[in-house]
């Protein structure tokens, strides 16, 4: 029996919950691949899959291209970039001090579309890049000058919260309303490229694009929870922060970057999906408190859980065709924005 | 985390020639405070404006100043680097702690782990046995945005405490407690402060507690030294009525003590 008089004991005991949460996370996300990767528009039984999951080489040309090309990458994109976006919106929550922020509503993710839909339409990039990656880079670019944008704005504008969001949504119309400036004058095949970035869809995913994001989200998240300690110090109180020994600055600019890779290489692969980005923290913090440790792996789990089963909803919203799946998110994400915006007495 | 030994003896802390200013506006001028020494509270008195605050955050380095320094042992705590000066100073702002989803006891034990210094264990109970002393045991695991104000200060204080600094700064550190707690924490700051030979500098409104609890007072008016010393020969109807520009007494009460009254204001302040 656990002594009443002991908070250390009790916290040890926090602490060993809030792992067993981690872990169930991990079991629901593998849960909702593999509904995910069962379930679409061709419509085959589960025999078939496992077969051609199990020994490609014997099976049928067309049931490989449909399991290997498209179901096991889009299932994988969609917990993949659910993570990236949950841990993006996590820690932009934290930096901005700010619950309402996250790549999508405060114009990260419109930059990044910006920036590619300029590298779809007109070729325009850094020089030096290889084609194959103008989109990515240019996406990341804007992104990032987004994101130093908009903490400038937080922090020497000496604006408060609602200040900033309303910043943010100058930001979300300026790059949409410069995206469909690029769409005017885009050809009809590039048209057809950029509409795609517009709703956000899997349906491109490809086996390189799901290795890059990976291998992006493997960097980030060490780094973020190397960070983590202080990054939880800011949460109460930049000065506080200051006097603890953190080097808010420090802290700020590598959060800002990790936040801009990862909703950069998500929009740059995937297009705008809106809303995990901020859904996704929101949870996190109802399950594990904000000691960041928990809070932004967490994140990143809850984010990956959401997209997985939007994606699914995505599959069965109409019967043999796949909705792209930012419009799923959009439509269970705006109440969830308007609850947050409506329970919160913004500053 | 240990205590460093004080074997030897500290010549406390200097603050020389020191200016500060924020754009082109200098809210310190030039001012010099006599050393303090280790083992005393120091109470920091002024009217609003006068720039309690500022030298605060100059000491703590958040704010870099224009010229002077502010001598620890040979350190001079303004050049030092964030993660340096926070192993030998901790300064708590006068805000209370945000209103976020952590735990008390989180919360005080980030405040331990947060900068690289302090990379090693921290003693889980001795954070128990800090929020007991601060009568805020009950509290532990409860989440910060359910407090009070009064018991967001006094987490507050655990959190700088547990730091284990040489230099305390705490800016209004009793704003949003009650009167029995008032003289709890000041009675608490006072033993902590004798006990491991901390230099404490406090920022107080009230100019009774300056007076029963503090070893020492220095009184600043706009961003000049006006008085330093013993906390009686700083409060004095002179000097409230050149820094504070009100007419008042300073009485022996029933039991000795000295109390402030204020009986009105200057007709000519300053």
């Amino acid at each position: 029996m656990r002594h009443a008089a002991s908070a250390a004991g009790a916290y040890r005991h926090i602490l060993r919950r809030r792992a067993g949460l981690i872990a169930l996370l991990l079991a629901a996300i593998l849960f909702a691949l593999l509904i995910d990767f069962t379930v679409g528009p061709s419509g085959l039984p589960w025999r078939a899959l496992w077969q051609t999951l199990a020994a490609p080489g014997d099976a049928d040309p067309t049931y490989r291209v449909i399991v290997w090309d498209i179901r096991l990458p889009s299932a994988l994109m969609a917990a993949l970039v659910g993570m990236a976006l949950g841990l993006a919106g996590a820690e932009m929550q934290t930096i901005l001090n700010n619950p309402l922020a996250s790549p999508f509503t405060l114009g990260v993710s419109s930059a990044a579309a910006f920036g590619a839909s300029l590298a779809i339409v007109l070729q325009f990039g850094l020089p030096g890049i290889p084609a194959g990656w103008l989109i990515a880079a240019n996406a990341f670019l804007f992104a990032l000058l987004a994101a130093l944008l908009l903490d400038a704005v937080a922090r020497w504008g000496g604006m408060n919260t609602s200040g900033v969001v309303l910043f943010g949504i100058a930001m979300v119309f300026t790059f949409n309303a410069l995206v469909s400036l690029v769409q005017f004058t885009a050809s009809a095949e590039a048209l057809q490229n950029l509409v795609f970035w517009t709703m956000g869809s899997l349906a491109r995913s490809s086996w390189t694009t799901v290795g890059v994001l990976a291998l992006a989200f493997a960097v980030a998240l060490p780094l973020a929870m190397r960070q983590s300690w202080k990054l939880t110090a800011l949460r109460l109180g930049e000065d506080r922060a200051a006097s603890f020994g953190v080097d808010v600055r420090r802290v700020r600019v590598s959060a800002l970057a990790r936040v801009s890779l990862l909703s950069a290489l998500a929009v740059a692969f995937v297009g705008t999906i809106g809303f995990i980005g901020l859904v996704a923290p929101h949870i996190a913090r109802r399950l594990f408190g904000e000691d960041h440790r928990f809070y932004l792996p967490g994140s990143a789990l809850v984010g990956a859980v959401i997209l997985s089963l939007a994606s699914i909803a995505s599959k069965n919203l109409m019967p043999g065709v796949v909705v792209p799946v930012g419009i799923v998110t959009a439509l269970v994400g705006i109440p969830f924005f308007v609850s947050v915006v409506l329970r919160r007495q913004l500053p | 985390m240990t205590t460093p030994a004080h074997t030897t003896q500290s010549s406390g802390l200097t603050v020389q020639a020191l200016t500060v200013g924020y754009g082109r506006e200098d809210v310190l001028h030039d001012l010099s405070i006599p050393p303090l020494a280790p083992g005393k509270v120091t109470a920091l008195l002024g009217p609003n404006g006068s720039g309690k605050s500022t030298l605060l955050k100059a000491l703590a380095g958040l704010v870099r100043p224009r010229t002077g320094n502010a001598g620890l042992d040979g350190l001079d705590l303004t050049r030092l680097d964030h993660g340096e000066r926070a192993r030998h100073v901790v300064y708590l702002p006068q805000s209370l702690p945000a209103a976020v989803h952590l735990r008390v006891f989180e919360s005080v034990l980030v405040a331990a782990r947060a900068s690289d210094a302090a990379a090693g264990p921290v003693d889980l109970q001795a954070i128990d046995q800090l929020l007991a002393r601060l009568g805020i045991a009950h509290l532990a695991l409860h989440y910060l945005d359910a407090l009070s104000g009064g018991q967001k200060q006094l987490v507050g204080l655990a959190q700088a405490l547990i730091r284990h600094p040489r230099v305390l700064l705490l800016d209004e550190p009793l704003s949003a407690l009650d009167l029995n707690y008032q003289f709890h924490v000041m009675r608490l700051l006072r033993q902590e402060t004798r006990e491991h030979g901390l230099i404490s500098l406090i920022v107080l409104h009230d100019l009774n507690v300056a007076l029963q609890h503090a070893d020492q007072a220095v009184m600043i008016h706009e961003g000049r030294l006006h008085a330093a010393g013993a906390p009686a020969d700083v409060i004095t109807p002179d000097s409230l009525a050149a820094v504070y520009g009100v007419q008042a007494r300073v009485e022996s009460c029933s039991q000795g003590r000295r109390q402030v009254l204020i009986d009105g204001l200057q007709a000519h302040p300053g």
